[in-house]
């Protein structure tokens, strides 16, 4: 572990998450750490309790035991809006756009921009041309090139789609951005694109944590490695000192968490 | 660093050649995509529709184009072109409400049976209530108790209807209060007659057509329709915006019930039985998707005169009225499948 790594304070944090549905642990005592504007990928095998960690780090699902910590101070998520809030946006895998919508108002829905003076308060009207201005800049920012930013989205490609998608999250987060398998309905071609503007958004300073199944994607874009197992952390790697085999051996317990390079920031707990 | 070339790949799966560059002007202009667009704006097809049939009675009658039919038709068209603007609504959020006019009956036979010894302010004060009510039942079935829209309303045009006729004993309320039957009154010029209640559908089509396109709550109803999980997965309430929906469609049915007194100064708990379908046929005629999330209140004004117009011109033809049923019948069917055809490839 480098000097530069230990003094980094992890944007966000979380200790000792349990949680249980029934007889079934999804989250046995697991820990986590994401650092300041890193790309963490997410990694595990079905039922590892990938989704159900993210959950409980974006207020979908409120752990029954644990804490999470965003800069340091302790949070407690009771809702997804509780997290937005907070500055962390989540893409989900379900397509999250309103195809008849075009872009401007994708980008905005939920928090659409009315005119000042009697025309917003009194009679509501929205700003469209101020949203349409910011949302075209915005994208332009993220090197995202479309014909118009009046387009529906559903005249637009898949790979388009999740472009929209991730620059609205990129947009509204002022932290941390999480990519529910953002590359899983795309093409070979599209999915370089998602993966070029995920760096992007990295290099506007947000903290990206990106769930994926894709062992190439990962090796692609990935600063450091969550591999998850059992319910818990087993391991996080840095993708320049482990391999790809080396890494699906500690997903499915083929191989042992210690015999892997750790690329942890903090020092594990005393257990 | 390569910039993603993101544009280049554009345009859906299927004939990207309107998108692709510089093609030819003549090439393209009716090109299956340039077709398909044409006819995907909301309202060019219903007005090209409206049009055509115009075009045919006024050729092939002698009675139907002169300035006082053609104000008559507007007259005709108010009652159930104001309670298509609630059914637009309901439709733009995926829904559908069967009931609406059981729920404007209900509301003029309570306002008819109150005026017959109160004030008539209170009386339409108490039509609002009933309408919106009811419609809010509507709602909280379609939300809270995640009943299919079809099926809730379904019940509540059945229990609506049977509720009227109870109430009333079956009896009618001839209508006495200038101010209840004010609708049906306006200043005339010869054989034209522009009533207050003409006047009142234009504005209120407005008033709806403006709240739907140039506010928040609008754009929230467009994403609803299209993508309830999108638009939940962006922070909005989405049940809560949908009760609100088929609330506010109660106030358009209470505008319906004044409209419906001002037309015909009677309240009959048997009167207006296929107001419903009549409501929801000039919404599909007039281009608003039956998939939610796609339409409007400009194509549903033009679908009430459609639906009037063919009615209207059929008899001036000396047409039967149950061919008039059959060729509304025939236009739904059209409307709904040009609908189909244009939602193929949108719900992917």
């Amino acid at each position: 572990m480098t000097q530069d790594q230990s003094a980094r304070i992890p944007v966000m944090q979380a200790v000792g998450l349990k949680k249980h549905y029934g007889h079934v642990v999804a989250l046995d005592d697991a820990d986590f750490e994401l650092a300041q504007g890193e790309i963490l990928a997410v990694v595990g095998d079905n039922g590892a309790g990938k989704s159900t960690l993210i959950k409980a780090l974006t207020g979908a699902v409120i752990p029954d035991e644990g804490d999470v910590y965003l800069d340091g101070r302790k949070v407690h998520f009771k809702s997804p809006l509780n997290a937005r809030l907070a500055g962390i946006e989540t893409v989900y895998q379900e397509l999250a756009v309103a195809t008849q919508l075009n872009i401007a108002q994708n980008l905005y829905l939920g928090r659409e921009v009315r005119k000042s003076g009697i025309a917003g308060t009194v009679f509501r009207q929205l700003d469209k041309k101020l949203m349409r201005n910011q949302a075209a800049e915005h994208m332009r920012n993220l090197g995202i090139r479309i014909q118009s930013i009046n387009q529906k989205v559903e005249t637009l490609s898949g790979g388009q789609r999740q472009a929209v998608a991730v620059a609205r999250a990129a947009a509204w987060g002022r932290k941390v951005v999480v990519l529910d398998e953002p590359t899983a309905a795309l093409g070979v071609r599209e999915t370089g694109q998602v993966l070029d503007l995920i760096r992007r958004v990295k290099d506007q300073g947000l903290s990206v944590i990106l769930i994926s199944h894709s062992m190439p994607d990962v090796f692609a874009i990935a600063d450091r490695i969550h591999i998850h197992r059992l319910g818990h952390r087993a391991a996080v790697v840095s993708p320049k000192s482990t391999s790809r085999s080396d890494v699906v051996a500690v997903m499915t317990g083929a191989l042992e968490p210690e015999a892997v390079q750790s690329a942890l920031i903090a020092p594990p707990r005393a257990a | 660093m390569p910039e993603p070339e993101l544009a280049s790949t554009a345009a859906g799966s299927d004939a990207g050649a309107a998108a692709a560059g510089p093609v030819p002007a003549v090439a393209s202009v009716w090109s299956g995509s340039t077709l398909r667009e044409l006819f995907s704006y909301p309202i060019t097809g219903p007005l090209f529709a409206l049009v055509v049939i115009v075009l045919v009675f006024s050729l092939t009658t002698s009675t139907f184009l002169n300035a006082g039919n053609l104000s008559l038709i507007l007259q005709q068209s108010v009652v159930v072109g104001t309670l298509a603007l609630g059914q637009t609504l309901v439709i733009l959020v995926s829904g559908i409400d069967l009931a609406n006019g059981a729920i404007m009956v209900l509301a003029t036979v309570v306002i008819g049976s109150y005026a017959a010894h109160g004030d008539p302010v209170t009386a339409l004060l108490l039509g609002l209530v009933v309408c919106v009510a009811a419609a809010s039942l509507n709602g909280l079935a379609v939300t809270r108790f995640r009943l299919p829209p079809f099926i809730a309303t379904l019940g509540m045009f059945t229990i609506l209807t049977a509720a009227a006729r109870l109430y009333s004993q079956s009896r009618s309320f001839p209508i006495n209060s200038d101010l209840i039957t004010v609708l049906g009154t306006g200043p005339s010029i010869g054989t034209i007659t522009i009533t207050y209640g003409s006047m009142l559908w234009i504005v209120l089509t407005i008033v709806l057509g403006y709240a739907l396109t140039q506010s928040a709550w609008g754009v929230r109803v467009y994403a609803i329709g299209n993508s309830p999980i999108a638009a939940r997965l962006n922070g909005i309430n989405v049940n809560a915006m949908i009760f609100g929906v088929y609330g506010l469609a109660g106030v358009f049915y209470a505008f319906g019930a004044w409209q419906a007194l001002g037309r015909t100064p009677i309240a009959d708990p048997s009167g207006y039985q296929i107001a419903n379908l009549d409501s929801i046929t000039a919404v599909v005629i007039g281009g608003t998707s039956l998939f939610g999330g796609r339409g409007g209140v400009a194509g549903t004004f033009v679908g009430a005169l459609i639906v009037v117009v063919l009615k209207n011109g059929l008899t001036q033809a000396g047409i039967d009225s149950l061919y008039q049923q059959i060729a509304t019948g025939f236009l739904v069917m059209l409307a709904v499948g040009v609908d189909q055809f244009l939602g193929r490839g949108r719900r992917a």
